[in-house]
């Protein structure tokens, strides 16, 4: 293994992250703020308790998962895509690193973004809401299978994407959706028995059940159901990216 | 000794089906200085690239210092460093880091006493915590360089360094060049510039659409293919060659004042002597007598002109 290598990108990942790191920090904590004053306190208002849990708490775990997923995609797409775009991409190609190590260091560094932007988005919550964290261990386990798994997604973006436009299509046009019917801000059994035969094949239903069961003991599906469908998940990415390796798609001529 | 690059057969295909390299096979030995000429999309970039592991090749083979580049990548690419022929770099990072960045790249242990160096040798220091962004198209240049040089690469492959660079630049490059093959790095560049070709290189290969026409020793190949020109400047225009001169391969200069004799400077005879005495006996009186010697520039392009016909 080239750890030198590894070490190399992820650093100069992390660099473009810190060069902006006010803006990395304050726009998640206001969109966080933001979403408390709507979804807590507006709606909250109107909704005491879901499973025990008040409103304004229920949210936070879809709220973190809503941030990390994009965030982890948007990073680690534009961190492969801009090497393509700008031609630096030449580097990467003729340097002594396997295509394993390249994914290592650029999902890595775009993993740990989202990791910490969950992080302060969580931090941003007990401000506006007492949470006890009852599996701490199990939510830190599924928010870092989050960020990597979604990081190696948006890799695989950043490979496929052609031009900018294409770049944006697939958060926008499929994972914001599934989010936000992934029951970011509802149990899922709070809808009419239809909606909530087809949310069943909606994968983030899974995520978010899992992770907000680590904070509260409460899933819409079994918390094991969850586990599977993020470690399938994760498997199909990896095996995504195996064979971008194996032809060299999208990136050797 | 091994060669240190060893090319055999190479071909490539791009995906639309265009062959931009037909066979090539070429060895360079440790050390050496060699210039790859030929027209645009000859393929020289092409070759570079599958040579860097940039594209890949449709078949052959090739060793860096005796390492497969497919089985034994990681070695043989180790061994490579790379200015591109276009430029480019993240535009939002620093001089330093984006070098820093390669060094590690390449799997070099940090080492800012040797990024230190070759920034101050490319004139890059006082820059080094400048944005990419601010720098002008030279200084990227220069810093493309750096980059390649991070991890002291044994083999540099340069592809059109000094296309559009300044006088001081090109100067700049060419002492480089000349420091490391004074360390024994062994040195692959791509030129259209035949002065270039002529200043710095041990061999010059040509190439065009995509085939190796020859590699020669530039000495060898400016003798070996050397015509001289003999310039005989007259008083007085003539309008035609006169009758006594016409068994010789003479041209009439575009003013009339000169004949032009065109021989061979391996010949056994030149054929001077007898011509300058016909010249006197045809009653043409002499201004002045020149010689010329052809360039690489007229072997480029007669070697060029004979491949396409
Ligand atoms: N990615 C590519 N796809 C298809 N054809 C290409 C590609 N890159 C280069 N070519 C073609 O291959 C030929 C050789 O190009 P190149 O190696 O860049 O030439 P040079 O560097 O000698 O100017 C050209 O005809 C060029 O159009
Ligand atoms: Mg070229």
């Amino acid at each position: 293994m080239n750890w030198a290598a590894i070490r190399a990108i992820y650093i100069f990942e992390m660099s473009r992250f810190f060069r902006t790191f006010l803006q990395s920090l304050i726009s998640p904590v206001i969109s966080t703020s933001l979403y408390f004053v709507v979804f807590g306190a507006a709606i909250g208002s109107r909704i005491d308790e879901v499973n025990g849990v008040s409103y304004a708490a229920f949210i936070v775990p879809g709220l973190i998962m809503l941030t990390v997923m994009t965030q982890a995609i948007s990073n680690a797409s534009f961190g492969i895509y801009f090497p393509k775009f700008i031609g630096t991409i030449y580097e990467l190609l003729s340097a002594p690193i396997s295509f394993f190590e390249i994914v290592l260091g650029y999902v890595g560094a775009a993993a740990t973004k989202a990791w910490f932007i969950g992080i302060i988005i969580l931090i941003t919550s007990f401000f506006f809401v007492r949470i006890d964290i009852q599996h701490p261990i199990a939510m830190f386990a599924f928010l870092i299978l989050t960020c990597i798994s979604f990081a190696l997604f948006g890799f695989i973006i950043g490979i496929w994407a052609k031009n900018f436009e294409q770049l944006q299509l697939v958060p926008l046009l499929i994972v914001t959706p599934l989010v936000f019917l992934g029951g970011s801000f509802y149990s899922i059994t709070m809808l009419p028995p239809f909606w909530q035969a087809v949310s069943m094949f909606n994968p983030v239903v899974y995520l978010i059940s899992g992770f907000r069961w680590a904070f509260f003991g409460i899933e819409d599906v079994p918390v094991m159901t969850s586990l599977f469908s993020i470690g399938l998940f994760s498997g199909l990415c990896l095996f995504a990216v195996y064979w971008i390796f194996k032809t060299g798609w999208r990136i050797r001529q | 000794m091994a060669p240190i690059l060893d090319i055999k057969n190479l071909r490539k295909s791009y995906a639309g089906g265009f062959e931009a390299l037909k066979g090539v096979s070429l060895q360079i030995e440790q050390g050496e200085i060699i210039a790859l000429l030929g027209p645009n999309g000859a393929g020289k970039t092409t070759l570079i690239s599958t040579v860097c592991g940039i594209t890949s090749a449709t078949s052959g083979q090739i060793k860096v210092g005796g390492h497969d580049i497919n089985t034994d990548f990681r070695a043989a690419r180790r061994m490579i460093g790379l200015v591109p022929q276009e430029v480019a770099l993240e535009p939002f990072e620093t001089v330093i880091n984006t070098v820093k960045f390669s060094q590690g790249l390449f799997g070099k242990k940090r080492d800012i006493g040797a990024i230190e160096k070759i920034l101050k040798q490319l004139s890059l220091f006082d820059k080094r915590n400048n944005q990419l962004k601010e720098l002008s198209g030279g200084m990227k240049r220069r810093v493309l360089i750096a980059k390649a040089l991070a991890h002291e690469p044994r083999v540099l492959f340069l592809d059109e360094p000094t296309a559009g660079v300044d006088v001081e630049l090109r100067k700049d490059m060419w002492d480089i060049v000349a420091d490391l093959k004074a360390d024994g790095v062994t040195i692959i560049l791509t030129t259209h510039y035949i002065e270039e070709a002529e200043a710095i290189a041990d061999r010059v290969g040509i190439i065009a659409n995509g085939e190796l026409l020859l590699v020669e020793d530039k000495t060898k190949l400016m003798a070996q293919m050397g015509k001289k020109q003999l310039e005989v400047q007259l008083t007085a225009p003539l309008s035609a060659i006169p009758d006594g001169l016409v068994s010789y391969d003479l041209t009439l200069g575009p003013s009339g004042d000169a004949l032009i004799y065109t021989y061979d400077t391996n010949a056994e005879r030149t054929g001077i002597t007898q011509l300058l005495n016909d010249v006197a006996k045809a009653g043409l009186s002499l201004r002045d007598v020149v010689t010329r010697q052809s360039s690489l520039e007229d072997i480029f392009v007669t070697l060029v002109k004979e491949d396409a016909a």
